[in-house]
C-alpha cells in the first residue's frame, strides 16, 4: 500500500474537528467526505488524493463515537491513518468497520516523516518504508483479533 | 476478579478473565438515538446489498431508542431522519422508542437511568461514547460504532479486550460548593484525556457512598473525556432504591472480589476538593475556578445527559433564586420526566424569574446541532462535557466547562465565579 502523507503535528484531533457535530445528521458518505478534517484545515478536502495517509500525534480520534469520523476520511481517500496513539472508539469503528487502517508508530518514525512524503505500508512485515527518504520505521504489530478482522474484510465477514 | 472482569465473565461464559483477555460477550441491552440510529440503518442497506440478511434482529425486546440529538427536529434533515427511525422501530418491533411530542423523551443516557432501562450486572452498549455514564448504576456500558451496533442487533454478541481497571477513591463527602463534575474533571485534569484510554474507571470509598446516584453518573459519564471502555461503580443499597423507585426490581448486583486487581489506585481527599473548570480546548485543561482566567462570557449552558438531571437543576435553581443572570443563559433539562419534576419543585420558575430561557430536552448545543450554538469568538461557560475547537458551533467559539454551581454562578456575574463568592 502506497501512499502520500498529509501531516498534523498535534496531539488529540478529536472526532469533533475531524467531522464537526453540526453534520452528524448526514448519512451520505460521500457528503461526509466534503466536510471531513473541517475543524482544524478547511483545505483537506481539496487537497486530499486517493490513497493518501494521515500522520498525527497521541489520541487521534478521542471523543465521540461517531462512525463518520472514519467514514469521512475513507471517503475522502485516506487508506491509513498513522498514529502515536489512537482513542478507542476511533479504532475500533475503523477495523471492524473496514474503513482505514489505523497504524500506531513510535515517535521517531512520527517525528521523521514530512507532510508530502510518499510511504510504502506492510502491514504483513509491520514494515514502512518512506520512500522520499530512503527510511525504514516498524509499526505497532496489530493485535490478534484486531489483525483477523482486518485481514477478513471487517467485523461482518470475521468468523469468530 | 474486580466487577467488570466479573460481568464481562458473566456474559461470556468464562471462568476467570484478566485484562487483554479478548471474548465475545452476550449483549443485554442495546440503545440507538437519531445519529446512530440511520447509521445502522445505512449499515443495513449495505449489508443487505452483500446478499447479508436483516431481516429480522436477535431481540427488539432488549433494544431502546432515543430522540436525542437533532430534536425537536432542527431542519428537514434530521426531520427526515426522525421518520427513518420510526421505520425503522416499526418494521422490526422494538416498542421502547421514546419519541419527542409523546410523552417521556429525553437524553438517551439519561432515560438509561431514569427508565431503569439498564440493571446493575448488565452488559449494555449504546451507538453513543457517553454510554458509559449507565456505569453507575453496575453495568457494563460500553459506546460503540454503527458497525459494531449493526453487529450486535443482528448477533446479541460483540467482541471485548478485557480492560485493565484503574480505581479511583475518594474519601470523605464532598463540601456543599464542590460537586461530581469538579471530582472528574479534577481527574481529567491529573490522567489527561487519554488516561483512562481503553481501561475502565471504577469509583469507590466512603465519599462515593455519600454520593447521589445522579452525582454518581456525571462521574461515570465523563469517563469518556478520559478515554475509557467503561465507567463503573458497584451498585449499593441507593441504586436499589434508585432502580426501585422506578419499577425495577428483578436483578442481581454483581461485586468485585476482596482479592480484585486494579492497574492503578488513585486517592483523592473530599476535604481537599475545589470547583474547577476545565478551559478551552481540552477537559483536561483545568484550573482551580478561584484562578480561573477573568474573562467576559457571552452565554451560560445548563443542559446534556453530564449536567442536566434534576440535581443538577436543584443545584442552579439554589443559585438563581431570586437573582438575575447577566448573560444569555439556556436551561434544557435532559428529560420530560425530569422537567416535569423541575415544575413540580418550582425550579422552572426560578429560572423563568431570572432571565432563563427553559428550552426541551435534546442534546442541542452541546455537541453543536442546534438550540443555542455558539457564534465566532463566543465564550460560554456550560455544564457539559466536552471543549475540543468546535463542539458547541464555530471552531473559533470557546467553551469552559463546570459543575452546575459554577454555571449559575457566572451566569449571575458574567465571569467564572466560584458559588462561594457569589454575594
Amino acid at each position: 500500500m502506497k501512499g502520500n502523507v498529509i501531516k498534523y503535528e498535534r496531539d488529540n484531533i478529536d472526532t469533533d474537528v475531524i467531522l464537526p457535530g453540526t453534520y452528524l445528521k448526514l448519512h451520505d458518505y460521500d457528503e461526509l467526505a466534503t466536510h471531513a478534517m473541517e475543524g482544524i484545515d478547511p483545505n483537506f478536502h481539496s487537497k486530499v488524493k486517493e490513497g493518501d495517509f494521515i500522520v498525527a500525534g497521541k489520541n487521534f480520534g478521542c471523543g465521540s463515537s461517531r462512525e463518520h469520523a472514519p467514514i469521512a476520511l475513507s471517503h475522502s481517500g485516506i487508506k491509513a491513518v498513522l498514529a502515536l496513539s489512537f482513542a478507542r472508539i476511533f479504532y475500533r469503528n475503523s477495523v471492524d468497520g473496514a474503513f482505514l487502517l489505523p497504524i500506531e508508530i513510535d515517535e521517531a518514525a512520527y517525528h521523521n516523516i514530512a507532510n508530502g512524503d510518499e510511504l510504502e505500508i506492510n502491514t504483513e512485515k509491520n514494515e514502512i518504508k518512506n520512500l522520499t527518504k530512503n527510511k525504514k520505521y516498524q509499526m505497532k504489530p496489530f493485535s490478534e483479533i484486531i489483525g483477523k478482522i482486518i485481514a477478513a474484510g471487517g467485523l461482518f465477514k470475521f468468523k469468530p | 476478579m474486580n466487577i467488570t472482569e466479573k460481568i464481562l465473565a458473566r456474559a461470556s461464559g468464562s471462568k476467570r478473565l484478566s485484562p487483554d483477555d479478548v471474548v465475545f460477550v452476550n449483549v443485554d441491552k442495546v440503545m440507538l438515538h437519531d445519529v446512530s440510529g440511520p447509521g445502522v440503518i445505512k449499515v443495513f442497506d449495505k449489508l443487505k446489498k452483500q446478499g447479508i440478511s436483516v431481516d429480522k434482529l436477535w431481540d427488539p425486546s432488549k433494544v431502546w431508542v432515543a430522540e436525542d440529538h437533532f430534536v425537536p427536529s432542527a431542519e428537514k434533515v434530521s426531520a427526515e431522519n426522525i421518520v427513518k427511525l420510526s421505520n425503522f422501530t416499526k418494521n422490526y418491533g422494538i416498542e421502547k422508542h421514546f419519541k419527542y411530542g409523546l410523552g417521556q423523551y429525553g437524553i438517551c443516557h439519561t432515560l438509561s437511568h431514569e427508565e431503569a432501562l439498564v440493571l446493575p450486572g448488565e452488559v449494555y452498549v449504546g451507538g453513543d461514547s457517553h454510554t458509559n455514564t449507565t456505569g453507575a448504576l453496575g453495568a457494563f456500558a460500553c459506546g460503540l460504532g454503527h458497525t459494531d451496533v449493526a453487529y450486535i442487533l443482528l448477533n446479541g454478541k460483540i467482541w471485548f479486550k478485557v480492560p485493565e481497571t484503574i480505581l479511583f477513591k475518594l474519601n470523605g463527602k464532598l463540601p456543599a460548593h464542590v460537586m461530581a463534575k469538579d471530582f472528574i474533571l479534577k481527574i481529567i485534569g491529573d490522567i489527561g484525556t487519554d488516561g483512562g484510554a481503553y481501561k475502565a474507571m471504577q469509583f469507590s470509598g466512603n465519599g462515593i457512598d455519600e454520593m447521589s446516584v445522579e452525582e454518581r453518573l456525571t462521574l461515570t459519564n465523563m469517563t469518556t473525556e478520559a478515554g475509557a471502555k467503561n465507567g463503573i461503580i458497584e451498585a449499593d443499597q441507593k441504586v436499589i432504591d434508585y432502580l426501585e423507585t422506578r419499577g425495577a426490581t428483578n436483578f442481581t448486583p454483581i461485586h468485585g472480589d476482596s482479592d480484585a486487581n486494579y492497574s492503578k489506585t488513585f486517592e483523592y481527599e473530599a476535604s481537599e476538593m475545589e470547583p474547577i473548570v476545565a478551559k478551552p480546548f481540552s477537559p483536561e485543561n483545568i484550573s482551580v475556578v478561584r484562578e480561573a482566567p477573568s474573562v467576559e462570557l457571552d452565554k451560560a449552558y445548563i443542559g446534556s445527559c453530564t449536567g442536566a438531571k434534576l440535581e443538577d437543576l436543584e443545584a442552579v435553581a439554589k443559585i438563581l433564586k431570586g437573582k438575575k443572570v447577566k448573560i444569555r443563559t439556556e436551561i434544557l433539562p435532559a428529560a420530560i420526566s425530569i422537567y416535569k419534576k423541575a415544575l413540580e419543585k418550582g425550579l422552572i420558575k426560578i429560572f423563568l424569574d431570572a432571565g432563563v430561557t427553559v428550552g426541551p430536552p435534546t442534546c442541542g448545543a452541546c455537541c453543536g446541532a442546534h438550540m443555542g450554538v455558539l457564534a465566532k469568538g463566543e465564550i460560554c461557560i456550560s455544564t457539559t462535557n466536552r471543549n475540543f475547537p468546535g463542539r458547541m458551533g464555530h471552531v473559533e467559539s470557546q467553551t469552559y466547562l463546570a459543575s452546575p454551581l459554577v454555571v449559575a454562578a457566572s451566569a449571575v456575574t458574567g465571569k467564572i465565579t466560584d458559588p462561594r463568592d457569589l454575594n
